[in-house]
C-alpha cells in the first residue's frame, strides 16, 4: 500500500531523514519508535505534504501513486491522513462544519454526492460515542480550548469518521493519562481492517500495549535501524534505544 | 454689510442659474451656489432646505479636507464632479452583457445572482428591473398599516416637512466633517424611516425594496428615527458589487433613537474596489452616526465592509440616554490595493451607558487597512462601560494592518477595556484543513469565515449567508 524507497528529507538545510525505506500493507499496524530528534514526526509529516520539508532523494507511493507530486488535500482525499500531535485550534469553526467539509471533500474527490445531513449526524453520534464524547464537543470551535485529551480523542474522532486507508498517527498518547489513553486506543483498534493500513509513532511502549502492532520499527538518526514484531517494543522498553543503537552497529 | 451685498448677488446668481438650467438634466461639473439651487430645485424642495443646503455650503467652503486617515489618495477635484445627473438614457448605458466587465459577471456568477438581475446590476439598459415596483408596492401598504413611513427622503422633504425639518442634521451637523458637509449641501437621495412610538416595524426594511433604489446617487443622505419604543432593523446595501459612474461617495446617514427604542442598521458594502491596480475603484467617504436621545435606547451597527478603492467610516453612537447602548460590529476585507481606514466612536453623555465594539479586519494582498476607534466617556457618564475587541488577520506578507485606539475618559467610575489581536492566517491552520481533504482556498474561507463569526451572527439571518459568500469571492486567490 505505503511505499517509502531510500527518502531523503532535508528541514531548513539540515538532513533529518537518511535512507528510510518503509513497506505498508493494507491490514497491517506498523509502529515506528525511536529516540527524540530521531526524524519520526518528519516521515508522517512529509508524507502528509506539510511545507519545510524538502525531499532530496528517494520516494513515496501510495496504492503506486508518486504521493510527492499531489497537493496536500489530494493526498488526504487519496486516504492518507494524519493525526496531530499537537492540532491547532481554528476560532469560530465548529468542530462538526470542519468533519461536514471534510467528509463532503473527500466524497466529491471520489465523485460521489455530499452525505445527506440526516445520515451524516447519525455518523458523527455513533462515532462521539465510541470516542466517549459529548455531542457538544460537535458545537465547539476546532480545538480551541480543548484539554491535551480531548484534542487527541477529536483526532481519533475525525479518523473514525473520514475512514482512510493509511492513517497515521503522530505521538497520539502523548499527554493522555490513562483512562484517555484506552479510549483513544479503542478507538484506533476499531480503525483496523482488511483494507486499512495504520502508522503509529510514539516514543513509548505503552501505547502498544493497547494497540498491539504487527511491526516495531526502530529508527535512529534517520535510518531504520531494526524492525522487528511487538516483542521488539518490549525489548526497547528494557534495554533502551541504545540498546538496539549497539546491536544495529 | 458687504457680506449682506454678496449675498444677494448670489442670490440673484442661483435663482437666474434655476430659470435657464431648468430644461436640463444633467448639470456640467462644477460646485458652486447655482449647483445646489439647481438640485434643490430639481427635488422640487421647499425654501427652507435650500437655505439648509446653502448654509452647509457655505461651511464646507471654510473647511478643509481631512488628511489625518491612513489612506493615500490623489487629490479630489471638487470642481471637476458632476453633482446631478439624470439617470443614464437607455442608449448611452451598456446595450448588453457583453459590453460588461466579463469579470463584474464572473463574480456574480459566484455570488449566485439570477440572470435578470445581473443586467440590472451592471447598469445594462433593461426594460424592467425584475419587480421590485410591486413587491415595493405591497410592502408599503403593510408599513403604512402600522404607521411605518418609508420612502427617500426626497418624498419625506415634501410629504413630512415637519419631521425631516425637526431631525434633519441633529445627529450629523452640517458643519460635522469637511465629508457631511459636502454631502448636506449637494445630496440627491437616500432614505427617510419614521417609526412611531411603540411600533415594531413588520419587517425588515432594505433599501432594495425601495422603489428609487436603482438610482441612488453618489451623496446619500439617509435619516431614521424611532420613536419610544419603536423598533426597526435596517438594511443597506447588496452584496452584488456595484459599478458606478461616479468615483466620489460621501454619504450621511442619521439615526435617533428615543427612549427604549431600538434600531438596528446592517450594511453589506461592495462599491466597485477598481481593477488590479486599483484603477476606477470607488472612493467611499461616509459619515454615520446614531443618537441614542432617550433613556434605555439602543443603537447597534453591524457593517460588512468588503468593496470601494477607499472607504473612510466610522459608525458612531452617541449615548445621551441613561443606560442607553450603542453597539459596532463591523468586519471590514482588503485585498488588491483597497485600502480601508473605519472603526468607530461611542460617546458616552448619560449616566450607565454601555457600549460594545467588535472589529475584525482581514487584510490581503497589498491592501492596507485600518482601525479607528475613539471610546469617549463625558463626565456625567457615571458607570459607563465599553469593551472593544479588535483583531485584525493578515493574509500572505504584503498587507498591512494598524489599530488607532482612542479613549478620553472624563469620569473615574467608568470602565474600559481594550483589547486587540493581530494574527496572520496560520500556515498551521491551513495545513490541518488541508490534510483533511479541504482545499487552500476553502481552507482560507472557513478560517476567515470562522475569525468573523462573532459578526456575522449578528447579521439578519438572509445577510449572513450572502455576507459569507461574498467574503470568499472577495478573497480569492489571496493565498498561493
Amino acid at each position: 500500500m505505503l511505499e517509502v524507497n531510500d527518502l531523503h528529507v532535508t528541514v531548513e538545510g539540515t538532513e533529518i531523514l537518511k535512507g528510510l525505506s518503509l513497506t505498508i500493507n493494507a491490514g497491517e499496524v506498523h509502529a515506528l519508535m525511536g529516540p527524540n530528534g530521531a526524524g519520526k514526526s518528519t516521515l508522517s509529516a512529509v508524507i502528509a505534504g506539510k511545507d519545510g520539508y524538502e525531499v532530496t532523494q528517494g520516494s513515496i507511493t501510495f496504492k503506486g501513486q508518486d504521493v510527492l507530486e499531489m497537493e496536500i488535500e489530494e493526498r488526504a482525499q487519496a486516504g492518507l491522513l494524519l493525526g496531530f500531535q499537537y492540532p491547532v485550534e481554528i476560532p469560530g469553526v465548529k468542530n462538526i462544519y470542519l468533519l461536514k467539509a471534510a467528509l463532503n471533500a473527500q466524497r466529491a474527490a471520489r465523485g460521489e454526492d455530499e452525505l445527506p445531513a440526516p445520515e451524516f449526524m447519525k455518523l458523527v453520534k455513533e462515532k462521539l460515542g465510541l470516542m466517549k464524547m459529548d455531542a457538544s464537543f460537535l458545537q465547539r470551535a476546532v480545538n480551541e480550548g480543548f484539554s491535551g485529551g480531548e484534542k487527541k480523542r477529536n483526532e481519533i474522532l475525525q479518523m473514525l469518521v473520514l475512514q482512510p486507508k493509511l492513517a497515521m498517527l503522530d505521538e497520539i498518547d502523548s499527554g493522555l493519562d490513562i483512562d484517555a489513553m484506552k479510549v483513544v486506543a479503542d478507538g484506533v483498534n476499531s480503525l483496523r481492517a482488511e483494507d486499512r493500513a495504520i502508522l503509529l509513532v510514539t516514543h513509548y511502549q505503552r501505547l502498544l500495549d493497547y494497540i498491539v502492532p504487527d511491526k516495531v520499527h526502530v529508527l535512529v538518526d534517520g535510518r531504520i535501524v531494526k524492525t522487528g514484531d511487538a516483542e521488539l517494543a518490549k525489548e526497547l522498553e528494557a534495554n533502551g534505544y541504545e540498546g538496539i543503537e549497539e546491536s544495529a552497529a | 454689510m458687504a457680506t449682506e451685498e454678496m449675498e444677494q448677488l448670489v442670490r440673484r446668481d442661483y435663482k437666474e442659474g434655476f430659470v435657464t438650467d431648468i430644461e436640463s438634466d444633467t448639470l456640467p461639473p462644477g460646485l458652486d451656489e447655482n449647483t445646489i439651487a439647481f438640485i434643490s430645485n430639481k427635488k422640487g424642495e421647499p425654501e427652507w432646505m435650500l437655505e439648509w443646503r446653502l448654509e452647509a455650503f457655505r461651511q464646507w467652503q471654510k473647511m478643509k479636507e481631512p488628511s489625518w486617515a491612513h489612506l493615500n489618495y490623489p487629490p479630489i477635484d471638487y470642481q471637476s464632479i458632476s453633482y446631478f445627473s439624470a439617470p443614464k438614457r437607455p442608449e448611452d448605458r451598456p446595450q448588453s452583457l457583453d459590453e460588461v466587465d466579463p469579470k463584474l459577471l464572473e463574480t456574480y456568477e459566484k455570488l449566485g445572482i439570477p440572470l435578470h438581475e445581473r443586467a440590472a446590476l451592471a447598469g445594462v439598459a433593461v426594460d424592467a428591473v425584475f419587480d421590485s415596483v410591486s413587491v415595493a408596492t405591497t410592502f408599503k401598504k403593510q408599513l403604512a398599516e402600522a404607521g411605518v413611513i418609508f420612502c427617500s427622503i426626497s418624498e419625506a422633504i415634501r410629504d413630512y416637512p415637519e419631521l425631516v425639518k425637526q431631525y434633519l442634521g441633529t445627529v450629523v451637523p452640517q458643519n460635522d466633517n469637511y465629508f457631511a458637509a459636502l454631502n448636506s449641501a449637494v445630496f440627491t437621495d437616500g432614505s427617510f424611516v419614521f417609526v412611531p412610538e411603540g411600533v415594531t416595524c413588520p419587517m425588515e426594511l432594505s433599501t432594495y425594496f425601495r422603489i428609487n433604489a436603482a438610482n441612488t446617487g453618489q451623496f446619500e443622505r439617509t435619516l431614521i428615527i424611532c420613536e419610544s419604543r419603536a423598533q426597526v432593523s435596517y438594511l443597506e446595501g447588496c452584496t452584488a458589487p456595484m459599478r458606478d459612474e461616479n468615483q466620489l461617495h460621501a454619504a450621511v446617514v442619521e439615526l435617533v433613537a428615543l427612549d427604549d427604542a431600538y434600531i438596528k442598521y446592517s450594511t453589506v458594502q461592495n462599491w466597485y474596489p477598481g481593477d488590479e491596480d486599483g484603477k476606477g475603484g470607488i472612493y467611499n467617504f461616509v459619515t454615520k452616526r446614531g443618537e441614542c436621545r432617550g433613556a434605555r435606547s439602543r443603537i447597534s451597527w453591524t457593517q460588512v465592509e468588503t468593496g470601494s478603492a477607499i472607504t473612510w467610516k466610522y459608525p458612531s453612537c452617541v449615548l445621551r440616554g441613561k443606560d442607553s447602548i450603542g453597539e459596532f460590529y463591523s468586519v471590514a476585507v482588503t485585498n488588491g490595493r483597497q485600502q480601508a481606514d473605519t472603526g468607530t466612536k461611542m460617546i458616552h453623555i448619560g449616566e450607565g451607558t454601555r457600549s460594545y465594539i467588535v472589529a475584525k479586519g482581514i487584510s490581503a494582498g497589498k491592501s492596507d487597512q485600518s482601525y479607528r476607534g475613539l471610546v469617549k466617556i463625558g463626565p456625567r457618564a457615571k458607570g459607563a462601560r465599553n469593551f472593544t475587541q479588535c483583531d485584525s488577520l493578515l493574509i500572505g506578507d504584503k498587507s498591512g494592518a494598524h489599530t488607532f485606539p482612542y479613549q478620553e475618559i472624563g469620569n473615574s467610575t467608568a470602565k474600559v477595556e481594550h483589547e486587540a489581536t493581530t494574527s496572520k492566517i496560520g500556515e498551521d491552520q491551513l495545513f490541518y484543513c488541508q490534510s483533511r481533504g479541504i482545499t487552500e482556498e476553502d481552507a482560507v474561507s472557513m478560517i476567515v469565515n470562522g475569525f468573523c463569526k462573532d459578526v456575522f451572527q449578528e447579521l439578519p439571518m438572509e445577510f449572513a449567508v450572502e455576507a459569507e459568500a461574498l467574503l470568499n469571492v472577495t478573497l480569492e486567490g489571496a493565498v498561493g
